[in-house]
């Protein structure tokens, strides 16, 4: 008697859950933060740009393989004016990821780096070029890396040009102010290695 | 009755009273039915005379004749039984009493428990080993049995393998609710405070089917301990502190009996350390801050009773710092460099990457005993977990957020009868109704879900039962048929389902393709229908052998991490695909254990064979270049499987205060088909240690242990990768184990009595001694950093 009395309670208990979940709402198909889907690296000398793009189409968690493309040479003996941009277009309208960046600009850097052909890099930027979110401009001055100069050599040929995006870094350890990964530590955003050439 | 059965009695007593050889002796102790502990005292009365059993519960008739006797047995709260014997056939006979009332009073027999199972090999471990574990984890306790290792990641995430098995194989049950938290990822540890057991059972096998019927690898069985049904008030403390991680634990419990069989427990316990330390450096943020607490009360009568529990538990785990890593070539880097990238100074501070987990437990038992048949128990249980996993992202303001936040809410409700009124036989048969839901808060994360929203229905109904077929051969057996339906949503990339190859087996499932960025909306629905059965004997010969052999068959329907798994794990620096055509697993094993057991010493060798079809692995296939570098993908996969192992142990008392104890256990895992070893198998491992006790002096108990962890040498083969850094295909030795290693522990305690129910128990334990620089094959962070170096350990326990 008791247990059928027990039964009947808690079928009836099952079918007030069942009908009370929300299983004919859909769930929220929710906004990925993190993805940069499109890396584009600007130079030019005034004249010739030279362009370094990455596209991911899906994002880092997808398996379609991203498709670097580099249009343009570089000319020997020649300094290039440098920007990179990050961007997130699987966002509809498509995401600036370089706001977020600029934002917290004291905790992120960009290295750009090349043992390749003579070639050297400069930053050209500072913290204080930034405002954080609450749209008040650093006042440190250790480079960001958004903006940067490229200098080739008398060396021509084909070469390798590695760009990484470090956050949570030491900005103040040894070399790192001026572009040198070495000591900088950090939690890797962005690592990725193009191939070019100067001519 | 009682008189029917006097007179009974004194009919076949006169009836024997003829002229013949009266010379025959019968002996055996009486033994409590429902837990197998001697009785002493009990009276065995026939023709007018009365028989006393001893201490041990033994007795010795002597100048009995050739004929039948019906031998009345009774004890103290025990229902008198009438027993015939034909003593022309029977010199010994083990009589057993239905002694229902002793389950109401505290049962404390050192190394007698009640078995789950008759057939199975199984082992308990009791209040002395959990109080020295009682500011590690449940994993780390069960380690002392042979047979059960553990996968690790870090320090204090330890997850219980069985026979070489973990995971979703094993069942926990925490005060007879199964846990429910999210036991599908390898890095999820028991959510579970280890003070809150009074005994641990450890069933190696899915043969307790009362519990579960998919325990492919078996079951972990917590109990509390029992409140006596009288009026006391006691308590106990114990406080352990620890030089490696610079912390420790306290926990505290105080239990109030009443007389009338109401009683009211409450317990407690915090646990805090900073960063451990390997020999060498310090393991940044591997700090822990751990708490929880729990509440019971009921009545505890003969007839019937309830109790209610509530327990809450709180953790808070830091992941090694350097095992954040960024691509495959930092994997490379760790690998090769033997040292972490990451080490800081000393700090409590548990920063990014952590976890954060929150379990709930409550549940209503009630029972009520119908005389002469048996005990009907009903209970309902309610389980909440709530997870986050945060980790090192982009921006401060992204690292403040979860990367993952799921909450699993699950209701269960049991209902079984316990048929065990008859003296030779019982049986017991019950039903399972469950109902769990998953809710992922991509809100709150901004991260793809890893695992996805979906609701999960449970139906089971099971039979056991076990037969005294006579007095030394007993059998078990049951079967149990499980249903489980999941029904989730889930978004997938529309890149990833083509890449699946989904849209030509499971195109009908999609009900939404126009979701944004390229997603769309699945909603798999999979029943599955799992049969498990089990069937074996148990046998005692020559006075102190016992045999045991048991076959089980169990299924197990894929978890949700097997199914639906999808996305960049960042904690564990992989990505981890799920697929949705894996379907259930069937297990056949085959177990037997030859056990010898007296005072002087004893040995048990326990062989299994573990046939598993269809065996569900996670394992890396390969690597998926993106713009942070390559990461290393696993993927899950079926295959058939056989695992064959054996467990060994051996005890000898060298004399009254020397005693050495010898375990063994090896166990391997091969795919049958094309002869592959299977991933994170357990390498063998040899321990021996010594102890000295000593009784007069305060009780000493010392002892010196030796643990010897052969390097697995059957692992899978290395995956080739294309490392961007080297611009080439290098082989990742993400399979390679490391060395072996040899480590030695020593642990000593001492009782003193402080007043009459006051008693102060000081123990110290130093884990490895010898300092010795190590790696386990069974850590996921062994790629970045050495375990643990020497631990010393000072343990306070006061009992009032």
């Amino acid at each position: 008697m008791n247990l059928r009395k027990f039964l009947a309670v808690f079928f009836l208990g099952a079918l007030v859950l069942t009908s009370c979940s929300d299983d004919d709402d859909n769930p929220d198909p929710g906004t990925e933060e993190e993805v940069i889907t499109t890396m584009t690296v600007t130079l030019t000398d005034g004249t010739d740009p030279v362009v370094l793009n990455f596209f991911d189409a899906d994002g880092e968690n997808g398996p379609i393989d991203p498709v670097p493309t580099v249009t343009g040479v570089f000319k020997a003996n020649t300094t290039y004016e440098g920007t990179i941009l990050l961007l997130n277009t699987t966002e509809d309208p498509t995401e600036i990821v370089n706001e977020e960046i600029e934002a917290e600009a004291d905790e992120h850097q960009f290295f750009y780096l090349t043992e390749d052909l003579g070639i050297t890099i400069a930053y050209d930027d500072m913290e204080s070029d930034y405002v954080n979110s609450e749209g008040v401009a650093f006042t440190s001055e250790n480079p960001v890396g958004i903006d940067f100069t490229l200098t080739t050599s008398n060396d021509t040929g084909n070469g390798q040009l590695r760009i990484v995006l470090r956050h949570e870094l030491s900005k103040d350890a040894a070399g790192v102010s001026d572009g040198d990964i070495t000591n900088a530590g950090g939690s890797p955003d962005i690592d990725w290695t193009f191939n070019i050439s100067v001519e | 009755m009682k008189r029917f059965t006097l007179a009974c009695v004194f009919l076949l007593g006169v009836s024997i009273l003829s002229a013949q050889d009266c010379d025959k002796t019968l002996t055996g102790q009486v033994i409590d039915f429902h837990d197998g502990v001697p009785l002493k005292g009990a009276t065995i009365t026939f023709n007018n005379k009365t028989i006393v059993t001893d201490s041990n519960g033994t007795y010795t008739i002597n100048g009995l004749c050739a004929v039948s006797y019906a031998f009345t047995v009774s004890h103290v709260n025990c229902n008198a039984q009438v027993f015939t014997i034909d003593m022309s056939k029977v010199a010994t006979k083990d009589f057993y009493l239905e002694h229902h009332l002793n389950e109401l009073q505290e049962v404390k027999v050192a190394g007698k428990n009640r078995r789950e199972t008759s057939s199975s090999q199984e082992q308990t471990i009791n209040t002395d080993i959990i109080e020295k574990y009682s500011s590690a984890s449940l994993g780390d306790a069960l380690r002392e049995i042979p047979g059960v290792s553990s996968l690790n990641t870090g320090t204090t995430i330890v997850k219980p393998i069985i026979q070489g098995l973990s995971g979703s194989r094993v069942l926990i049950m925490n005060n007879n609710v199964r846990m429910q938290d999210m036991e599908w990822g390898d890095e999820h540890a028991p959510n579970i405070d280890i003070n809150t057991a009074g005994s641990v059972t450890v069933v190696k096998g899915a043969s307790a089917l009362q519990y579960g019927g998919d325990a492919i690898g078996g079951i972990i069985i917590m109990k509390p301990k029992r409140v006596p049904a009288k009026d006391t008030l006691f308590g106990k403390t114990i406080i352990t502190g620890a030089t490696n991680g610079r912390g420790g634990s306290i926990s505290s419990e105080i239990v109030k009996g009443y007389e009338n069989g109401w009683f009211l427990k409450a317990q407690g316990a915090l646990k805090r350390f900073g960063d451990f330390e390997a020999p060498d450096y310090v393991l940044s943020n591997t700090g822990v801050f751990e708490k929880g607490a729990s509440i019971a009360f009921g009545v505890n009568k003969f007839e019937y009773g309830f109790d209610a529990f509530y327990s809450f538990y709180d953790t808070e785990i830091g992941i090694l710092a350097s095992s954040h890593i960024g691509n495959v070539d930092d994997l490379i880097r760790s690998i090769n460099s033997g040292q972490p990238d990451i080490i800081r100074d000393f700090t409590y501070d548990i920063s990014n990457p952590r976890q954060e987990v929150t379990h709930h437990l409550g549940k209503v038992t009630y029972y009520k005993r119908f005389e002469e048949l048996g005990k009907w128990t009903t209970q309902y249980d309610f389980q909440q977990n709530q997870r986050f996993e945060f980790d090192i992202r982009r921006t401060d303001e992204l690292s403040r957020r979860p990367s993952i936040d799921l909450e699993l809410t699950t209701h269960t409700l049991t209902s079984d009868f316990e048929f065990d009124a008859k003296p030779n036989y019982s049986l017991k048969g019950g039903i399972l109704l469950r109902y769990q839901e998953n809710v992922a808060d991509i809100a709150e994360t901004g991260v793809r879900r890893l695992i996805p929203d979906y609701d999960k229905y449970d139906i089971g109904a099971f039979l056991t039962g076990e037969f005294d077929i006579n007095e030394s051969l007993i059998m078990d057996a049951g079967i149990r048929y499980d249903f489980n339906r999941i029904d989730a949503k889930k978004f997938y990339q529309d890149s990833r389902w083509d890449e699946r190859g989904y849209e030509t087996d499971f195109s009908d499932i999609v009900i939404d393709r126009e979701v944004r960025n390229s997603q769309l909306l699945a909603n798999p629905v999979f029943d599955y229908h799992n049969i498990s059965s089990t069937v074996g004997i148990q046998y005692s010969f020559k006075e102190d052998y016992q045999l045991r052999a048991n076959y089980a068959l169990a299924q197990r329907a894929p978890n949700p991490a097997e199914l639906f798994s999808d996305g960049l794990h960042h904690s564990a620096a992989r990505i981890e695909l799920g697929d949705l055509r894996i379907d259930q697993e069937t297990s056949h094993k085959l177990s037997v254990s030859l056990q010898k057991n007296n005072e002087k010493w004893g040995w048990e060798i326990a062989p299994y064979a573990n046939f598993v079809n269809d065996y569900i692995l996670l394992e890396p296939t390969g690597t998926n270049l993106t713009i942070r570098g390559a990461f290393p993908v696993w993927e899950y996969r079926q295959t058939d499987a056989q695992l064959l192992g054996v467990d060994a142990k051996m005890y000898v008392n060298w004399s009254k205060h020397w005693q050495t104890d010898h375990n063994f256990s090896l166990v391997k895992g091969k795919e049958t088909d094309n002869d592959i070893p299977l991933i994170n198998m357990p390498a063998p491992n040899f321990t021996n240690k010594i102890t000295f006790t000593k009784k007069d002096w305060f009780n000493l108990q010392a002892s010196l242990e030796s643990q010897y962890t052969f390097r697995q040498n059957e692992f899978p083969p290395n995956i080739i990768v294309f490392s961007p850094d080297a611009q080439e295909d290098v082989e990742l030795e993400i399979n390679t184990p490391p060395d072996a290693y040899h480590l030695l522990n020593f642990d000593t305690d001492m009782e003193f009595e402080l007043g009459q129910k006051t008693d102060l128990n000081v123990g110290l334990t130093i884990n490895n001694i010898l300092n010795t620089n190590y790696r386990n094959y069974l850590n996921r962070l062994r790629y970045f950093a050495d375990e643990l170096g020497r631990n010393f350990l000072l343990r306070i326990s006061i009992n009032y």
